[in-house]
Protein backbone atom coordinates (compact mmCIF):
# COMPACT_ATOMS: atom_id res chain seq x y z
CA UNK A 1 0.00 0.00 0.00
CA UNK A 2 1.71 3.36 -0.86
CA UNK A 3 1.72 6.35 1.35
CA UNK A 4 -1.05 8.21 -0.79
CA UNK A 5 -3.90 5.97 0.13
CA UNK A 6 -5.46 7.69 2.95
CA UNK A 7 -8.83 8.14 4.61
CA UNK A 8 -11.75 7.35 2.22
CA UNK A 9 -9.46 5.47 -0.81
CA UNK A 10 -7.51 3.66 1.95
CA UNK A 11 -10.84 2.36 3.22
CA UNK A 12 -11.98 1.15 -0.37
CA UNK A 13 -8.53 0.07 -1.31
CA UNK A 14 -8.32 -2.16 1.30
CA UNK A 15 -11.52 -4.25 0.35
CA UNK A 16 -11.25 -3.77 -3.39
CA UNK A 17 -7.51 -3.79 -4.58
CA UNK A 18 -8.64 -0.65 -7.40
CA UNK A 19 -4.77 1.17 -7.00
CA UNK A 20 -2.96 -2.70 -7.62
CA UNK A 21 -5.05 -3.03 -10.42
CA UNK A 22 -4.72 0.35 -11.74
CA UNK A 23 -0.75 0.05 -11.18
CA UNK A 24 -0.32 -3.50 -12.76
CA UNK A 25 -2.92 -3.38 -15.58
CA UNK A 26 -2.58 0.57 -16.43
CA UNK A 27 -0.49 2.97 -14.80
CA UNK A 28 2.62 0.88 -14.47
CA UNK A 29 2.13 -1.62 -16.87
CA UNK A 30 5.14 -2.51 -19.05
CA UNK A 31 4.90 -2.00 -23.08
CA UNK A 32 7.87 -2.19 -25.60
CA UNK A 33 9.70 0.62 -25.62
CA UNK A 34 9.51 0.94 -29.69
CA UNK A 35 6.13 -0.06 -31.33
CA UNK A 36 4.89 1.73 -34.58
CA UNK A 37 1.18 2.95 -35.62
CA UNK A 38 0.21 -0.45 -36.54
CA UNK A 39 0.27 -0.74 -32.62
CA UNK A 40 -2.35 1.40 -32.37
CA UNK A 41 -5.57 -0.23 -33.87
CA UNK A 42 -5.97 -2.30 -30.56
CA UNK A 43 -6.78 0.80 -28.73
CA UNK A 44 -8.77 2.31 -31.43
CA UNK A 45 -11.02 -1.12 -31.53
CA UNK A 46 -12.27 -0.67 -27.54
CA UNK A 47 -12.99 3.11 -28.14
CA UNK A 48 -15.64 2.02 -30.88
CA UNK A 49 -16.76 -0.63 -29.23
CA UNK A 50 -17.65 2.03 -26.33
CA UNK A 51 -19.16 4.35 -29.28
CA UNK A 52 -20.95 1.21 -30.14
CA UNK A 53 -22.38 0.58 -26.56
CA UNK A 54 -23.54 3.86 -25.63
CA UNK A 55 -25.24 4.98 -29.56
CA UNK A 56 -26.78 1.41 -29.51
CA UNK A 57 -28.29 1.96 -26.27
CA UNK A 58 -29.48 5.33 -26.96
CA UNK A 59 -30.87 3.66 -30.33
CA UNK A 60 -32.71 0.93 -28.21
CA UNK A 61 -34.91 3.49 -26.85
CA UNK A 62 -37.08 4.49 -30.09
CA UNK A 63 -36.48 1.22 -31.92
CA UNK A 64 -39.36 -0.66 -32.26
CA UNK A 65 -38.77 -5.01 -32.56
CA UNK A 66 -42.12 -5.85 -34.48
CA UNK A 67 -42.59 -6.37 -38.67
CA UNK A 68 -44.57 -3.45 -38.97
CA UNK A 69 -42.90 -1.22 -36.63
CA UNK A 70 -39.02 -1.80 -37.47
CA UNK A 71 -38.49 0.08 -40.84
CA UNK A 72 -41.19 2.88 -39.60
CA UNK A 73 -38.94 3.27 -36.27
CA UNK A 74 -35.88 3.86 -37.97
CA UNK A 75 -37.14 6.16 -40.46
CA UNK A 76 -38.99 8.15 -37.30
CA UNK A 77 -34.89 8.23 -35.54
CA UNK A 78 -34.18 9.70 -38.57
CA UNK A 79 -35.85 12.44 -39.31
CA UNK A 80 -38.69 12.77 -36.24
CA UNK A 81 -35.73 12.83 -33.31
CA UNK A 82 -33.90 15.21 -32.49
CA UNK A 83 -30.32 14.41 -33.69
CA UNK A 84 -31.04 11.26 -33.86
CA UNK A 85 -29.93 10.79 -37.42
CA UNK A 86 -26.11 11.60 -36.11
CA UNK A 87 -26.84 8.39 -33.18
CA UNK A 88 -27.90 6.37 -36.30
CA UNK A 89 -24.97 7.01 -38.77
CA UNK A 90 -22.67 7.00 -35.59
CA UNK A 91 -23.69 3.39 -35.10
CA UNK A 92 -23.85 2.41 -38.88
CA UNK A 93 -20.37 4.17 -38.93
CA UNK A 94 -19.18 2.53 -35.98
CA UNK A 95 -20.08 -0.69 -37.33
CA UNK A 96 -18.01 -0.44 -40.59
CA UNK A 97 -14.98 1.17 -38.59
CA UNK A 98 -14.96 -1.43 -35.72
CA UNK A 99 -14.28 -4.04 -38.60
CA UNK A 100 -11.84 -1.43 -40.63
CA UNK A 101 -9.75 -0.95 -36.98
CA UNK A 102 -10.16 -4.83 -36.01
CA UNK A 103 -8.61 -6.11 -39.68
CA UNK A 104 -5.81 -3.75 -39.31
CA UNK A 105 -5.44 -4.83 -36.12
CA UNK A 106 -5.66 -8.84 -37.23
CA UNK A 107 -3.04 -7.74 -39.80
CA UNK A 108 -0.94 -6.41 -37.67
CA UNK A 109 -1.42 -9.57 -35.48
CA UNK A 110 -0.17 -11.81 -38.75
CA UNK A 111 2.53 -9.46 -40.16
CA UNK A 112 4.45 -8.77 -36.57
CA UNK A 113 3.73 -12.91 -35.37
CA UNK A 114 1.13 -11.43 -32.53
CA UNK A 115 0.39 -15.38 -32.05
CA UNK A 116 3.65 -16.24 -31.87
CA UNK A 117 4.19 -18.26 -28.67
CA UNK A 118 3.34 -17.38 -25.63
CA UNK A 119 0.60 -15.55 -26.93
CA UNK A 120 -1.42 -18.18 -28.34
CA UNK A 121 -4.53 -17.58 -26.27
CA UNK A 122 -4.59 -13.89 -27.01
CA UNK A 123 -5.14 -14.77 -30.86
CA UNK A 124 -7.58 -17.20 -30.29
CA UNK A 125 -9.75 -14.38 -28.16
CA UNK A 126 -9.29 -12.12 -30.68
CA UNK A 127 -10.28 -14.52 -33.52
CA UNK A 128 -13.41 -15.08 -30.86
CA UNK A 129 -14.34 -11.62 -30.73
CA UNK A 130 -14.20 -10.94 -35.10
CA UNK A 131 -16.49 -14.09 -35.08
CA UNK A 132 -18.71 -12.76 -32.57
CA UNK A 133 -18.86 -9.20 -34.06
CA UNK A 134 -19.47 -10.98 -37.60
CA UNK A 135 -22.95 -12.37 -35.86
CA UNK A 136 -23.33 -9.43 -34.33
CA UNK A 137 -23.04 -6.74 -37.37
CA UNK A 138 -25.11 -9.69 -39.05
CA UNK A 139 -28.19 -9.81 -36.70
CA UNK A 140 -27.97 -5.51 -36.37
CA UNK A 141 -28.39 -5.09 -39.98
CA UNK A 142 -31.49 -7.25 -40.11
CA UNK A 143 -33.24 -5.10 -37.63
CA UNK A 144 -33.95 -2.18 -39.72
CA UNK A 145 -35.98 -4.77 -41.75
CA UNK A 146 -35.01 -3.14 -45.45
CA UNK A 147 -34.57 -5.16 -48.49
CA UNK A 148 -31.22 -5.59 -48.03
CA UNK A 149 -31.91 -6.64 -43.98
CA UNK A 150 -34.29 -9.47 -45.60
CA UNK A 151 -33.13 -10.60 -48.47
CA UNK A 152 -29.26 -10.64 -46.62
CA UNK A 153 -30.91 -12.57 -43.62
CA UNK A 154 -32.85 -14.59 -46.47
CA UNK A 155 -29.36 -15.51 -48.02
CA UNK A 156 -27.65 -16.21 -44.73
CA UNK A 157 -30.34 -18.67 -42.51
CA UNK A 158 -30.62 -20.27 -45.79
CA UNK A 159 -27.05 -21.04 -44.92
CA UNK A 160 -28.26 -23.10 -42.30
CA UNK A 161 -30.19 -25.54 -44.88
CA UNK A 162 -27.01 -27.05 -46.58
CA UNK A 163 -26.53 -28.35 -43.38
CA UNK A 164 -27.81 -32.43 -44.13
CA UNK A 165 -30.71 -33.94 -42.97
CA UNK A 166 -31.65 -31.10 -40.28
CA UNK A 167 -31.05 -27.92 -42.41
CA UNK A 168 -34.71 -26.93 -43.41
CA UNK A 169 -36.09 -27.61 -40.05
CA UNK A 170 -32.85 -25.59 -38.51
CA UNK A 171 -33.87 -22.41 -40.71
CA UNK A 172 -37.56 -22.48 -39.66
CA UNK A 173 -36.63 -23.01 -36.19
CA UNK A 174 -34.02 -20.19 -36.51
CA UNK A 175 -36.96 -17.82 -38.64
CA UNK A 176 -39.44 -18.91 -35.86
CA UNK A 177 -42.05 -18.41 -39.15
CA UNK A 178 -41.98 -19.91 -42.47
CA UNK A 179 -40.61 -16.16 -43.60
CA UNK A 180 -38.17 -13.59 -41.79
CA UNK A 181 -41.28 -12.12 -39.99
CA UNK A 182 -41.54 -10.10 -36.26
CA UNK A 183 -40.73 -13.37 -34.37
CA UNK A 184 -36.97 -13.25 -36.50
CA UNK A 185 -36.86 -9.87 -35.89
CA UNK A 186 -37.54 -9.91 -32.33
CA UNK A 187 -35.23 -12.77 -31.57
CA UNK A 188 -32.16 -10.76 -33.48
CA UNK A 189 -33.30 -8.00 -31.60
CA UNK A 190 -32.60 -9.70 -28.34
CA UNK A 191 -29.10 -11.49 -29.40
CA UNK A 192 -28.11 -8.20 -30.83
CA UNK A 193 -28.51 -6.06 -27.99
CA UNK A 194 -28.25 -8.24 -24.73
CA UNK A 195 -26.56 -11.45 -25.87
CA UNK A 196 -23.69 -11.09 -27.78
CA UNK A 197 -22.62 -7.77 -26.08
CA UNK A 198 -22.41 -9.27 -23.25
CA UNK A 199 -20.27 -12.59 -24.23
CA UNK A 200 -18.25 -9.85 -26.69
CA UNK A 201 -17.60 -7.69 -23.40
CA UNK A 202 -16.24 -11.10 -21.71
CA UNK A 203 -14.18 -12.49 -24.65
CA UNK A 204 -12.84 -8.98 -24.79
CA UNK A 205 -11.79 -9.06 -21.07
CA UNK A 206 -10.16 -12.20 -21.67
CA UNK A 207 -8.10 -11.02 -24.51
CA UNK A 208 -6.43 -8.27 -22.38
CA UNK A 209 -6.10 -10.06 -19.71
CA UNK A 210 -4.28 -12.94 -21.23
CA UNK A 211 -2.19 -10.28 -23.03
CA UNK A 212 -1.44 -8.47 -19.82
CA UNK A 213 0.16 -11.61 -18.63
CA UNK A 214 2.42 -12.31 -21.72
CA UNK A 215 2.85 -8.84 -22.61
CA UNK A 216 2.34 -6.90 -25.73
CA UNK A 217 4.31 -7.52 -28.79
CA UNK A 218 6.46 -5.41 -31.00
CA UNK A 219 7.28 -4.70 -34.78
CA UNK A 220 10.87 -6.39 -34.32
CA UNK A 221 9.41 -9.93 -32.86
CA UNK A 222 12.03 -8.77 -29.57
CA UNK A 223 11.02 -10.66 -26.53
CA UNK A 224 11.25 -7.83 -24.44
CA UNK A 225 10.75 -10.24 -20.77
CA UNK A 226 14.54 -11.62 -21.55
CA UNK A 227 16.55 -8.96 -20.49
CA UNK A 228 14.95 -7.31 -16.52
CA UNK A 229 15.99 -4.71 -14.21
CA UNK A 230 16.24 -5.93 -10.48
CA UNK A 231 12.67 -4.72 -10.29
CA UNK A 232 11.89 -7.37 -12.80
CA UNK A 233 10.49 -5.33 -15.04
CA UNK A 234 11.31 -5.65 -18.79
CA UNK A 235 14.73 -3.33 -19.65
CA UNK A 236 13.36 -2.45 -23.37
CA UNK A 237 9.55 -1.44 -21.76
CA UNK A 238 8.46 2.00 -20.87
CA UNK A 239 5.39 2.39 -18.73
CA UNK A 240 1.93 2.49 -19.66
CA UNK A 241 1.45 5.85 -18.49
CA UNK A 242 2.14 8.55 -19.99
CA UNK A 243 3.67 7.53 -23.26
CA UNK A 244 0.82 4.26 -24.40
CA UNK A 245 -1.93 6.75 -23.49
CA UNK A 246 -0.32 9.28 -24.73
CA UNK A 247 0.30 7.94 -27.96
CA UNK A 248 -3.04 6.33 -28.57
CA UNK A 249 -4.71 10.15 -27.66
CA UNK A 250 -3.28 10.94 -30.92
CA UNK A 251 -4.14 8.30 -32.87
CA UNK A 252 -7.55 8.37 -31.16
CA UNK A 253 -7.71 12.30 -32.16
CA UNK A 254 -6.88 11.03 -35.76
CA UNK A 255 -9.56 8.47 -35.79
CA UNK A 256 -12.01 10.67 -34.30
CA UNK A 257 -11.54 12.91 -37.49
CA UNK A 258 -12.23 10.33 -40.43
CA UNK A 259 -15.33 8.88 -38.09
CA UNK A 260 -16.92 12.15 -38.02
CA UNK A 261 -15.90 13.08 -41.82
CA UNK A 262 -17.76 9.79 -42.32
CA UNK A 263 -20.60 9.86 -40.14
CA UNK A 264 -21.24 13.61 -41.03
CA UNK A 265 -20.69 13.18 -45.03
CA UNK A 266 -20.49 10.27 -46.28
CA UNK A 267 -22.70 7.96 -43.99
CA UNK A 268 -23.57 5.67 -46.19
CA UNK A 269 -19.87 5.00 -47.58
CA UNK A 270 -21.03 5.15 -51.78
CA UNK A 271 -22.94 2.12 -50.96
CA UNK A 272 -20.51 -0.08 -49.13
CA UNK A 273 -21.81 1.15 -45.50
CA UNK A 274 -25.32 1.10 -45.70
CA UNK A 275 -26.83 -0.26 -48.92
CA UNK A 276 -29.07 1.41 -50.76
CA UNK A 277 -31.67 -1.43 -51.26
CA UNK A 278 -31.89 -0.53 -47.75
CA UNK A 279 -34.34 2.52 -47.32
CA UNK A 280 -36.99 0.25 -48.83
CA UNK A 281 -39.14 -1.77 -46.60
CA UNK A 282 -38.68 -5.32 -47.04
CA UNK A 283 -40.36 -7.31 -49.32
CA UNK A 284 -40.66 -10.70 -49.11
CA UNK A 285 -41.87 -11.61 -52.54
CA UNK A 286 -39.59 -9.14 -54.35
CA UNK A 287 -35.68 -10.05 -54.56
CA UNK A 288 -33.36 -6.70 -55.28
CA UNK A 289 -31.11 -7.32 -58.56
CA UNK A 290 -28.19 -7.55 -56.90
CA UNK A 291 -27.50 -8.59 -53.25
CA UNK A 292 -24.32 -7.72 -51.90
CA UNK A 293 -23.00 -8.22 -48.31
CA UNK A 294 -21.49 -5.00 -46.49
CA UNK A 295 -18.06 -4.50 -47.60
CA UNK A 296 -16.47 -6.40 -44.00
CA UNK A 297 -18.22 -9.89 -44.77
CA UNK A 298 -17.79 -9.44 -49.08
CA UNK A 299 -14.56 -11.66 -49.11
CA UNK A 300 -16.25 -14.51 -47.26
CA UNK A 301 -19.19 -13.67 -49.67
CA UNK A 302 -16.92 -13.98 -52.54
CA UNK A 303 -15.43 -17.47 -51.69
CA UNK A 304 -19.42 -18.80 -50.95
CA UNK A 305 -20.27 -18.03 -54.62
CA UNK A 306 -17.03 -19.00 -56.05
CA UNK A 307 -17.86 -22.90 -55.09
CA UNK A 308 -20.71 -23.94 -57.34
CA UNK A 309 -22.45 -26.16 -54.52
CA UNK A 310 -24.43 -25.37 -51.34
CA UNK A 311 -23.23 -27.52 -48.88
CA UNK A 312 -19.25 -27.21 -50.16
CA UNK A 313 -19.88 -23.41 -50.20
CA UNK A 314 -20.58 -23.30 -46.51
CA UNK A 315 -17.82 -25.68 -45.95
CA UNK A 316 -15.41 -23.32 -47.92
CA UNK A 317 -16.71 -20.12 -45.94
CA UNK A 318 -16.90 -21.23 -42.79
CA UNK A 319 -13.37 -23.13 -43.53
CA UNK A 320 -11.90 -19.45 -44.06
CA UNK A 321 -12.92 -18.15 -40.64
CA UNK A 322 -11.79 -21.57 -38.68
CA UNK A 323 -8.48 -21.66 -40.50
CA UNK A 324 -7.24 -17.96 -38.34
CA UNK A 325 -8.21 -19.92 -35.32
CA UNK A 326 -4.89 -22.20 -35.64
CA UNK A 327 -2.53 -20.13 -37.62
CA UNK A 328 -0.37 -19.91 -34.19
CA UNK A 329 0.43 -23.81 -35.24
CA UNK A 330 0.81 -23.07 -38.69
CA UNK A 331 3.36 -20.60 -38.69
CA UNK A 332 6.66 -22.54 -37.69
CA UNK A 333 8.98 -19.39 -38.26
CA UNK A 334 11.49 -18.75 -35.65
CA UNK A 335 11.19 -15.02 -36.07
CA UNK A 336 8.04 -13.50 -35.10
CA UNK A 337 8.19 -10.35 -37.30
CA UNK A 338 7.95 -10.52 -41.25
CA UNK A 339 10.94 -8.10 -40.68
CA UNK A 340 13.11 -11.41 -40.01
CA UNK A 341 11.03 -14.09 -41.69
CA UNK A 342 12.33 -15.17 -45.41
CA UNK A 343 11.87 -13.94 -48.71
CA UNK A 344 8.77 -16.95 -49.29
CA UNK A 345 6.77 -15.42 -45.96
CA UNK A 346 7.10 -11.88 -47.52
CA UNK A 347 6.01 -12.54 -51.29
CA UNK A 348 2.96 -14.86 -49.75
CA UNK A 349 1.95 -11.96 -47.51
CA UNK A 350 1.69 -9.57 -50.50
CA UNK A 351 0.23 -12.49 -52.25
CA UNK A 352 -2.13 -13.03 -49.79
CA UNK A 353 -3.14 -9.21 -49.06
CA UNK A 354 -3.74 -8.52 -52.60
CA UNK A 355 -5.91 -11.42 -52.93
CA UNK A 356 -8.07 -10.56 -49.79
CA UNK A 357 -8.77 -6.82 -51.67
CA UNK A 358 -9.35 -8.52 -54.72
CA UNK A 359 -12.33 -11.00 -53.12
CA UNK A 360 -13.63 -8.13 -51.28
CA UNK A 361 -14.40 -6.67 -54.26
CA UNK A 362 -15.72 -9.19 -56.17
CA UNK A 363 -18.21 -10.05 -53.29
CA UNK A 364 -19.88 -6.56 -53.78
CA UNK A 365 -20.50 -6.97 -57.74
CA UNK A 366 -22.78 -9.13 -59.85
CA UNK A 367 -21.35 -12.38 -60.76
CA UNK A 368 -19.99 -12.98 -64.64
CA UNK A 369 -17.61 -15.95 -65.70
CA UNK A 370 -14.37 -13.92 -65.36
CA UNK A 371 -15.27 -12.78 -61.73
CA UNK A 372 -16.25 -16.00 -60.69
CA UNK A 373 -13.32 -17.45 -62.03
CA UNK A 374 -10.87 -14.80 -60.21
CA UNK A 375 -13.13 -15.79 -56.94
CA UNK A 376 -11.89 -19.27 -57.08
CA UNK A 377 -8.43 -18.03 -57.85
CA UNK A 378 -8.27 -15.76 -54.97
CA UNK A 379 -10.14 -18.21 -52.95
CA UNK A 380 -6.96 -20.69 -53.35
CA UNK A 381 -4.63 -17.98 -52.71
CA UNK A 382 -6.38 -16.83 -49.17
CA UNK A 383 -6.37 -20.48 -48.46
CA UNK A 384 -2.93 -21.49 -49.71
CA UNK A 385 -1.39 -18.92 -47.84
CA UNK A 386 -2.65 -20.45 -44.72
CA UNK A 387 -1.87 -24.16 -45.35
CA UNK A 388 1.54 -23.77 -46.83
CA UNK A 389 2.72 -21.71 -44.23
CA UNK A 390 3.97 -24.72 -42.39
CA UNK A 391 6.21 -25.46 -45.15
CA UNK A 392 7.54 -22.08 -46.68
CA UNK A 393 7.75 -20.59 -42.89
CA UNK A 394 10.62 -23.83 -42.53
CA UNK A 395 12.21 -24.07 -45.51
CA UNK A 396 12.69 -20.50 -46.03
CA UNK A 397 15.91 -19.06 -43.93
CA UNK A 398 15.05 -16.33 -41.27
CA UNK A 399 17.89 -13.66 -40.06
CA UNK A 400 18.26 -13.90 -36.53
CA UNK A 401 16.51 -11.53 -33.91
CA UNK A 402 18.01 -9.39 -32.41
CA UNK A 403 18.04 -10.17 -28.21
CA UNK A 404 17.12 -6.08 -27.30
CA UNK A 405 15.04 -3.88 -28.72
CA UNK B 1 -7.91 -46.91 3.49
CA UNK B 2 -6.95 -43.19 2.63
CA UNK B 3 -6.93 -43.64 -0.90
CA UNK B 4 -9.85 -46.55 -1.02
CA UNK B 5 -11.75 -42.92 0.67
CA UNK B 6 -10.60 -40.31 -2.43
CA UNK B 7 -11.24 -43.01 -4.62
CA UNK B 8 -14.96 -43.36 -3.20
CA UNK B 9 -14.76 -39.72 -2.85
CA UNK B 10 -14.25 -39.58 -6.37
CA UNK B 11 -16.87 -41.97 -8.00
CA UNK B 12 -19.35 -40.17 -5.69
CA UNK B 13 -18.51 -36.74 -7.09
CA UNK B 14 -18.77 -38.08 -10.66
CA UNK B 15 -21.87 -39.46 -10.17
CA UNK B 16 -23.53 -36.42 -7.99
CA UNK B 17 -22.15 -34.30 -11.49
CA UNK B 18 -23.57 -36.91 -14.18
CA UNK B 19 -26.86 -35.99 -12.30
CA UNK B 20 -26.63 -32.83 -12.32
CA UNK B 21 -25.93 -33.30 -15.99
CA UNK B 22 -28.24 -35.35 -16.96
CA UNK B 23 -30.89 -32.04 -16.35
CA UNK B 24 -29.52 -29.83 -19.02
CA UNK B 25 -31.31 -31.00 -21.57
CA UNK B 26 -34.45 -30.70 -20.06
CA UNK B 27 -33.78 -27.07 -18.67
CA UNK B 28 -32.95 -26.90 -22.45
CA UNK B 29 -36.32 -28.08 -23.66
CA UNK B 30 -38.99 -24.51 -23.42
CA UNK B 31 -35.44 -22.30 -24.42
CA UNK B 32 -35.45 -24.34 -27.68
CA UNK B 33 -39.45 -24.98 -28.16
CA UNK B 34 -39.54 -21.17 -27.63
CA UNK B 35 -37.76 -20.32 -31.29
CA UNK B 36 -40.23 -22.73 -32.97
CA UNK B 37 -42.88 -21.05 -35.07
CA UNK B 38 -45.76 -19.65 -32.89
CA UNK B 39 -49.37 -20.85 -32.99
CA UNK B 40 -50.10 -17.45 -34.35
CA UNK B 41 -47.43 -18.03 -37.06
CA UNK B 42 -48.45 -21.42 -38.01
CA UNK B 43 -51.92 -20.03 -38.18
CA UNK B 44 -50.99 -17.08 -40.75
CA UNK B 45 -49.55 -19.66 -42.93
CA UNK B 46 -52.95 -21.74 -43.34
CA UNK B 47 -53.27 -22.48 -47.42
CA UNK B 48 -54.50 -19.53 -49.78
CA UNK B 49 -57.08 -19.20 -52.68
CA UNK B 50 -56.46 -18.21 -56.01
CA UNK B 51 -58.80 -17.37 -59.01
CA UNK B 52 -56.84 -18.71 -62.21
CA UNK B 53 -59.95 -18.46 -64.84
CA UNK B 54 -58.85 -15.62 -65.80
CA UNK B 55 -54.63 -16.41 -66.57
CA UNK B 56 -53.78 -16.07 -70.18
CA UNK B 57 -52.09 -18.50 -72.14
CA UNK B 58 -48.28 -18.22 -71.38
CA UNK B 59 -49.17 -15.76 -68.19
CA UNK B 60 -47.16 -16.38 -64.86
CA UNK B 61 -48.58 -14.65 -61.79
CA UNK B 62 -47.04 -14.64 -58.07
CA UNK B 63 -48.95 -15.52 -54.77
CA UNK B 64 -48.04 -15.08 -51.34
CA UNK B 65 -48.10 -18.01 -49.17
CA UNK B 66 -46.78 -17.77 -46.21
CA UNK B 67 -45.57 -14.44 -47.08
CA UNK B 68 -42.70 -16.48 -49.48
CA UNK B 69 -43.53 -16.27 -53.80
CA UNK B 70 -45.11 -19.05 -55.36
CA UNK B 71 -45.52 -18.63 -58.81
CA UNK B 72 -48.67 -20.13 -60.97
CA UNK B 73 -47.60 -20.64 -64.65
CA UNK B 74 -50.38 -21.11 -67.25
CA UNK B 75 -48.21 -22.85 -70.28
CA UNK B 76 -49.05 -22.78 -73.89
CA UNK B 77 -48.90 -26.26 -75.64
CA UNK B 78 -46.14 -25.09 -77.42
CA UNK B 79 -44.02 -24.54 -74.29
CA UNK B 80 -45.05 -27.76 -72.74
CA UNK B 81 -43.68 -29.93 -75.82
CA UNK B 82 -40.15 -28.22 -75.72
CA UNK B 83 -39.61 -29.14 -72.07
CA UNK B 84 -38.77 -32.86 -73.25
CA UNK B 85 -35.97 -30.65 -75.25
CA UNK B 86 -33.78 -29.36 -72.27
CA UNK B 87 -33.43 -32.76 -70.59
CA UNK B 88 -29.91 -32.66 -71.25
CA UNK B 89 -29.35 -29.25 -69.47
CA UNK B 90 -30.76 -30.67 -66.19
CA UNK B 91 -29.51 -31.84 -63.08
CA UNK B 92 -32.86 -33.93 -61.95
CA UNK B 93 -35.43 -34.07 -64.58
CA UNK B 94 -37.81 -36.50 -62.87
CA UNK B 95 -37.18 -34.93 -59.76
CA UNK B 96 -35.98 -38.38 -57.84
CA UNK B 97 -33.84 -35.93 -55.68
CA UNK B 98 -37.26 -34.36 -53.79
CA UNK B 99 -40.03 -35.23 -52.24
CA UNK B 100 -42.14 -34.49 -55.62
CA UNK B 101 -45.79 -34.48 -54.09
CA UNK B 102 -47.09 -35.22 -57.89
CA UNK B 103 -44.32 -36.98 -59.90
CA UNK B 104 -45.49 -38.11 -62.98
CA UNK B 105 -48.42 -37.04 -63.18
CA UNK B 106 -48.07 -34.50 -65.45
CA UNK B 107 -44.79 -32.90 -67.34
CA UNK B 108 -46.22 -29.75 -65.56
CA UNK B 109 -45.25 -31.33 -62.40
CA UNK B 110 -48.18 -29.98 -60.70
CA UNK B 111 -51.58 -32.19 -60.72
CA UNK B 112 -53.08 -29.71 -63.82
CA UNK B 113 -51.93 -30.45 -66.95
CA UNK B 114 -51.80 -27.14 -67.99
CA UNK B 115 -50.32 -24.95 -64.57
CA UNK B 116 -47.51 -25.31 -63.04
CA UNK B 117 -47.41 -24.54 -59.19
CA UNK B 118 -43.94 -23.71 -57.54
CA UNK B 119 -42.46 -21.91 -55.11
CA UNK B 120 -40.97 -18.75 -55.84
CA UNK B 121 -37.44 -19.67 -53.44
CA UNK B 122 -34.64 -20.11 -55.22
CA UNK B 123 -33.23 -23.96 -53.63
CA UNK B 124 -29.68 -22.47 -53.20
CA UNK B 125 -30.21 -18.76 -50.94
CA UNK B 126 -33.71 -18.55 -50.69
CA UNK B 127 -33.82 -15.77 -53.00
CA UNK B 128 -36.63 -15.35 -55.78
CA UNK B 129 -35.24 -16.26 -59.50
CA UNK B 130 -36.47 -14.45 -62.12
CA UNK B 131 -38.88 -15.84 -65.07
CA UNK B 132 -37.15 -15.50 -68.17
CA UNK B 133 -39.69 -17.47 -70.74
CA UNK B 134 -38.48 -16.56 -74.11
CA UNK B 135 -35.49 -18.58 -76.14
CA UNK B 136 -33.52 -15.84 -76.38
CA UNK B 137 -29.60 -15.37 -75.79
CA UNK B 138 -29.02 -14.03 -72.29
CA UNK B 139 -25.87 -12.86 -70.72
CA UNK B 140 -25.67 -15.81 -68.09
CA UNK B 141 -26.49 -18.54 -70.71
CA UNK B 142 -26.09 -17.61 -75.00
CA UNK B 143 -28.02 -20.77 -76.05
CA UNK B 144 -31.05 -19.89 -73.29
CA UNK B 145 -34.28 -21.78 -73.95
CA UNK B 146 -36.52 -19.70 -71.39
CA UNK B 147 -37.10 -20.35 -67.59
CA UNK B 148 -36.02 -19.27 -63.70
CA UNK B 149 -32.32 -17.63 -63.50
CA UNK B 150 -32.05 -16.41 -59.85
CA UNK B 151 -30.02 -12.85 -59.76
CA UNK B 152 -28.25 -13.82 -56.65
CA UNK B 153 -26.05 -16.80 -57.53
CA UNK B 154 -26.91 -17.35 -61.15
CA UNK B 155 -28.84 -20.74 -60.58
CA UNK B 156 -30.88 -21.80 -63.20
CA UNK B 157 -34.33 -23.75 -63.94
CA UNK B 158 -36.37 -24.21 -67.07
CA UNK B 159 -40.12 -23.00 -67.27
CA UNK B 160 -41.47 -25.84 -64.45
CA UNK B 161 -38.91 -25.00 -62.06
CA UNK B 162 -36.14 -28.08 -62.92
CA UNK B 163 -32.65 -27.02 -62.30
CA UNK B 164 -29.91 -27.06 -64.37
CA UNK B 165 -26.66 -28.60 -64.44
CA UNK B 166 -23.37 -26.93 -62.65
CA UNK B 167 -25.24 -24.45 -60.59
CA UNK B 168 -24.97 -23.62 -57.08
CA UNK B 169 -28.84 -24.24 -56.31
CA UNK B 170 -28.69 -28.24 -55.45
CA UNK B 171 -32.41 -29.49 -56.19
CA UNK B 172 -35.16 -28.31 -58.40
CA UNK B 173 -37.91 -25.54 -56.93
CA UNK B 174 -40.45 -27.24 -54.55
CA UNK B 175 -44.06 -27.88 -55.51
CA UNK B 176 -46.34 -26.77 -52.68
CA UNK B 177 -49.33 -28.61 -52.53
CA UNK B 178 -52.39 -27.53 -54.24
CA UNK B 179 -55.92 -28.18 -55.66
CA UNK B 180 -57.54 -27.09 -58.34
CA UNK B 181 -61.44 -26.86 -57.83
CA UNK B 182 -62.66 -25.67 -60.80
CA UNK B 183 -61.48 -21.57 -61.17
CA UNK B 184 -59.84 -21.93 -57.48
CA UNK B 185 -56.44 -22.83 -57.20
CA UNK B 186 -55.83 -24.02 -53.59
CA UNK B 187 -51.94 -23.11 -52.68
CA UNK B 188 -50.99 -25.11 -49.13
CA UNK B 189 -53.24 -28.14 -49.03
CA UNK B 190 -54.34 -30.96 -51.38
CA UNK B 191 -56.77 -33.15 -49.13
CA UNK B 192 -54.33 -36.03 -48.44
CA UNK B 193 -53.78 -36.35 -52.90
CA UNK B 194 -50.25 -36.47 -52.54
Amino acid sequence: MTEKSTGIFNWIDRRLPILNTYERHLSKHPVPKKVNFWYMFGALASVVLIIQIVSGIWLMMPYQNTEEGAFASVEFIMRDIDYGWVIRYMHTTGASLFFAVVYLHMFRGLMYGSYHKPKELVWIFGMSIYLVMMAEGFLGYVLPYGQMSYWGAQVIISLFGAIPFIGESLELWVRGDYYISGATISRFFALHVVALPLILIALVFMHLVALHEVGAGNPEGVDIEKFLDEDGVPLDSVPFFPYKVLNALVAIGIFGIVFSIIMFFFPEGGGYFLELANFEEANPLSTPDHIAPVWYYSPYYAMLRAVPDKLGGLIVMASAIAILFVVPWLDRSKAASIRYKGILSKIAMVIFVLSWIMLAWLGTVPVTELRTTLSVIGTFIYFGFFLLMPIYTSIEKSKPVPDRL
Amino acid sequence: MEEKVTQRRKVLIGMTAAVGASGIPFAAIPFVSAWNPSAKARAMGAPVKVDISKMQIGQKIQVAWRKQPVFVIRHSSDALANLSRVIDKLDDPSSLNIDEPYRGQNPTRSSSKEFTIIAGVCTHLGCSPKYYPDMEPQPWDESWVGGFFCPCHGSMFDIVGRVFKGVPAPTNLKVPPHTFNGKILTIGEDEGIA
